[in-house]
Parts: structure tokens; C-alpha cells; sequence
């Protein structure tokens, strides 16, 4: 099932990447002649309530949908290594305070908040970036922000059996100040589970990013994102289903795709059968 | 205004919940009881699927579904509806029924997952072993035994959700229409209106921490060695 996966996603990585070079129509070109038309050799998933080509949007779309998952799992890694291994190393009161954190960002209702930090700086962003760079980092970082926890929470409890074992040990007996003894030896043997967290961060943060697109809150209305191309079609359900169908039906194909890559990861790099 | 949509948002997040338990209590523990059989294996790629989809697209599917190709059920939720006695109960059911599967079905999904792996960790024990050379019967064994036991972690799980419950309800309310606190909440978003979006996120931290407060409780009926004083 995973490498089955591994395909679909790469197909359809490649598809998003290489795509707008190859089916070249235009995403914003409105043409009411061909409203709302069905699938057809013309258009191969139709188009919109404007006459817009729903396949070189898809492809557009999918474009900023992946690069959100991906960014949002680095900011959520990169921040829960980071404190994963500060309360791992520190231990003591450090460690309290940094895992009071974590626990208290567990237990926040993840989407109103979401909902609120970006009602909150949307205005201020755009004014700094401009709406598009603006809206893709806010997203980016609240959704990041909001999923570091679990990956703090498995750094810091490798870093806690890890920094026992003999090995780190013989390399403190030989000198290693505790930054070398952190970043070449204890991080490279934590990472197993980190990568299993971050895989399954990049279907959660599409998820939310489409959430938040569906929900009109997410990217502006000229950028075409995946969410957002079902937040426009669900008001033409009757008439238009295929609009809804083709941007569903590709969330959940790279969200399964995903989640699959992740459990054969798991299967694959049980920390219990490592260790 | 909250507290006039508090009861719809509580009526359709509770029942999408007992919905969730209900399919994947049994399920799981089957599931369990024969690891990596065909129903296991079925079960286990179904849960997989079902967490993968979005509620926002099952929300529409199943409109495009029930709604627009079979005409069956209503896709927007009223709370006045005007006839009365019977006729009433039946009509708020029926409008009821897209949202609180799309919300269960998809928890359940998950929830599925985690009754299996917590029956499997339980159902190893000694004292499992103990009660079935006891004579007891296999549905006994299970259901006084393990299941009791393996719920403990089930519990803490459908606390640790009810955060992403409560989000999972913004997006049901706001695809079928249903006046709740969470399409309060957009769209007092979409009309800048700062003390409204203050009121409804405070309404919703308050319900995470009842519901924490409810697994607490839940804990201590479970098993009576966890008890606070």
C-alpha cells in the first residue's frame, strides 16, 4: 500500500509541478460561452460558474496546497525539535515549564483558534507582504504553530532514553562539549518517529489548509487553491457536481496517499523493533 | 444569541459522538478479538479511508447524493420547522441525519483505530486468561473484562478530540447550514465583529475544558483505583 502510494503522490507532485507547462490555458481566462460545461475534450474537468478551465486551476491550486503542507510541517518539526531537545537535554525546571507548554497548546481548540489568529492579522500582514505572500506565510505559520506538539513530545522522549545509553555516554567521556553531543549524536538517532510525525503533519496541514479555504477564510478569491475551488462549487452542487468532485476527490487522494506513506514509515521504522 | 444556538451545536456534536462510539466500539473490538484477519484487515482500510476524507467533502457528497440526485433529505438545517408532535420528531431527524454522519463517521474512523490497538494491548493479560479458564463465556470475558479496561485510553482519546470535534463541527455546520455557534462564528468573521468572535471562541474553550472535566469523571467509574480527593 505505501509504495502504491508513494506513486500516486509523485504522480500527482509531478502532475502539480509540471502540469501548467504542459496544459497551458490560462486559470483567470473567463469565457461565458463555455459556463459551467461539463467534462469534454475542450475542457477535461470542465469549468466554473465564469468559464474558467477547472483543470489548469486544479493544477495551479494543487501547486499552493502542497507547498502549504510541506511548509507547515517544517515550521511544526523544526519547532518541536527544537523543543523536544532544549527540555530533553535541560531536564529539571526547563523541562517543566517547556512541556506545561506543550500541554497547554494540546488542549487549545485548534480551528477557532485558527480561525481567530488569522481574523486577527490578516489585515496586518497584508499590508506588510502584500495577500498573497502575506496569506501563505499567516497560514503557513499558524498551522505549523498549531501542530509542533506531538513531534516536542517524541524528541524530548527519545532524547531522554537516548542520552542514557552508552554511546553518548563514551562520546562525553571524550570531550563533546553538549551542543556537538546534541546535534551529532543524540538528534540523528531521535529522528525515526520524527519523520513518521511529519508525514502525517503534511495531511493534517493540507486538511486545514483546505478547511480554512473552504470555510472562505483562507486565500484570496483569485488564487485557486483546492479548498477554495470547493467553497466556490458547493453552491452550484445541482447543476455543477463535477466542479465539487475533481478538487475533492484530489485532497483526499494526496491526503490517503500520505497518510499511507506515513503507516508504512511506521511499520518501517518502529522504534520498538529499532531499538 | 450564543445561547440561543448553544443547543443545536450540543444536539448535532453529541450525537455525531454517540454515533462514533457506537461503530467503533464493536468494530474495534471484533476487529481485536481476530488481529489480522479479513474483517481486521477491511476494517482497518476503511478507518484509513475514512480519516482521509475531509468532512467538508463527504458533507457535499452526500448532499449531492441524498439531496440533489435521490431528494431524500432536506440539505438545510431549520430549527423552524413548523409542524408539531410527531411530524416534528420526524422532521428534525431526518435533517439531522447528513450532518451527524458525516461528523461520527469520520471520528469513528479514528476512534476505530484506537479501540482496536487499546482491546490488543489489554487482551494479553493474565487476568484475561484467568477469567476465561474461569469458565466464564467468551462475551463475558470480553465485554466485563476487557472492554472495561481497554476504554481507559478510549477516553482520554475522545477528551484529547473534543477540541477537533468542535472544529470538525464549525465546517458540518457551515456546508449543511446549521444555525450553531460555529457558523455564528464565521460569519461573524466575514462581518469583522470583534465581540462576537471574542464571546463564541471563549464558548468553545469553555465546552474543551467541561468535556475534560466529563473524561476526568468518566475515569474514576471506569476504574475505581483512580478516584480524586
Amino acid at each position: 500500500m505505501a509504495v502504491a502510494s508513494v506513486v500516486i503522490l509523485t504522480v500527482l507532485t509531478s502532475a502539480v509541478l509540471l502540469g501548467p507547462f504542459i496544459w497551458r490555458v490560462p486559470i483567470n481566462e473567463i469565457d461565458f460561452t463555455a459556463r459551467l460545461s461539463t467534462p469534454g475534450w475542450q475542457h477535461p474537468f470542465g469549468t466554473d460558474d465564469l468559464g474558467q478551465d477547472l483543470l489548469a486551476r486544479m493544477l495551479y491550486g494543487g501547486r499552493i496546497s502542497l507547498a502549504v503542507g510541506f511548509a507547515a510541517m517544517a515550521v511544526a518539526i523544526v519547532v518541536g525539535i527544537l523543543i523536544g531537545a532544549i527540555s530533553g537535554i535541560a531536564r529539571g525546571s526547563v523541562d517543566a515549564v517547556l512541556m506545561w507548554i506543550t500541554d497547554l497548546f494540546l488542549s487549545l481548540p485548534q480551528l477557532p483558534l485558527l480561525l481567530l489568529v488569522i481574523y486577527l492579522f490578516r489585515d496586518f500582514l497584508k499590508n506588510m507582504v502584500g495577500p498573497e505572500g502575506g496569506v501563505f506565510i499567516l497560514i503557513v505559520l499558524v498551522i505549523g504553530g498549531f501542530r509542533w506538539m506531538p513531534v516536542a513530545r517524541l524528541v524530548r522522549a527519545q532524547f531522554l532514553s537516548l542520552r542514557e545509553k552508552e554511546f553518548v555516554e563514551a562520546a562525553r567521556a571524550l570531550g563533546a562539549t553538549t551542543p556537538r553531543l546534541v546535534i551529532r549524536h543524540i538528534l540523528p538517532n531521535s529522528l525515526g518517529p520524527v519523520i513518521v510525525a511529519g508525514t502525517i503533519d503534511v495531511a493534517a496541514a493540507i486538511i486545514a489548509e483546505s478547511t480554512l479555504s473552504f470555510l472562505g477564510l483562507g486565500f484570496p478569491p483569485d488564487i485557486p487553491t483546492w479548498g477554495r475551488l470547493l467553497f466556490d462549487a458547493k453552491d452550484y452542487l445541482d447543476i455543477a457536481p463535477h466542479w465539487a468532485l475533481f478538487a475533492g476527490a484530489a485532497i483526499f487522494l494526496t491526503v490517503l496517499a500520505i497518510n499511507f506513506i506515513g503507516d508504512g514509515l511506521r511499520d518501517a521504522l518502529d522504534p520498538r523493533k529499532v531499538m | 444569541m450564543i445561547l440561543q444556538r448553544i443547543p443545536t451545536t450540543l444536539f448535532v456534536v453529541g450525537s455525531s459522538q454517540i454515533l462514533a462510539l457506537a461503530v467503533a466500539l464493536p468494530v474495534g473490538v471484533y476487529a481485536a478479538m481476530r488481529p489480522y484477519s479479513i474483517f481486521d484487515q477491511i476494517a482497518n482500510a476503511v478507518a484509513f479511508i475514512g480519516f482521509s476524507l475531509p468532512t467538508f467533502f463527504t458533507g457535499l457528497l452526500l448532499i449531492l447524493i441524498f439531496s440533489v440526485n435521490l431528494g431524500w433529505l432536506p440539505f438545510v438545517y431549520r430549527t423552524d420547522i413548523a409542524a408539531t408532535g410527531w411530524l416534528w420528531y420526524w422532521e428534525n431527524f431526518k435533517q439531522a441525519i447528513m450532518p451527524v454522519t458525516v461528523l461520527g463517521l469520520f471520528q469513528a474512523a479514528s476512534y476505530t483505530r484506537y479501540v482496536r490497538s487499546a482491546v490488543l494491548d489489554v487482551i494479553r493479560l493474565d487476568y484475561v486468561t484467568t477469567a476465561r479458564s474461569k469458565g466464564l463465556g467468551e462475551g463475558k470475558v470480553i465485554v466485563k473484562h476487557v472492554v472495561r479496561n481497554a476504554l481507559i485510553p478510549v477516553v482520554t482519546l475522545v477528551a484529547l478530540q473534543m477540541p477537533a470535534v468542535f472544529g470538525g463541527a464549525i465546517v458540518t455546520e457551515q456546508i449543511f447550514r446549521i444555525p450553531g455557534i460555529g457558523s455564528l462564528l464565521i460569519s461573524s468573521i466575514l462581518a469583522n465583529d470583534t465581540p462576537v468572535i471574542m464571546a463564541v471562541t471563549f464558548v468553545f474553550a469553555c465546552l474543551v475544558v467541561v468535556f475534560n472535566l466529563l473524561a476526568d469523571i468518566i475515569y474514576g467509574w471506569l476504574d475505581p483505583r483512580i478516584s480524586y480527593r
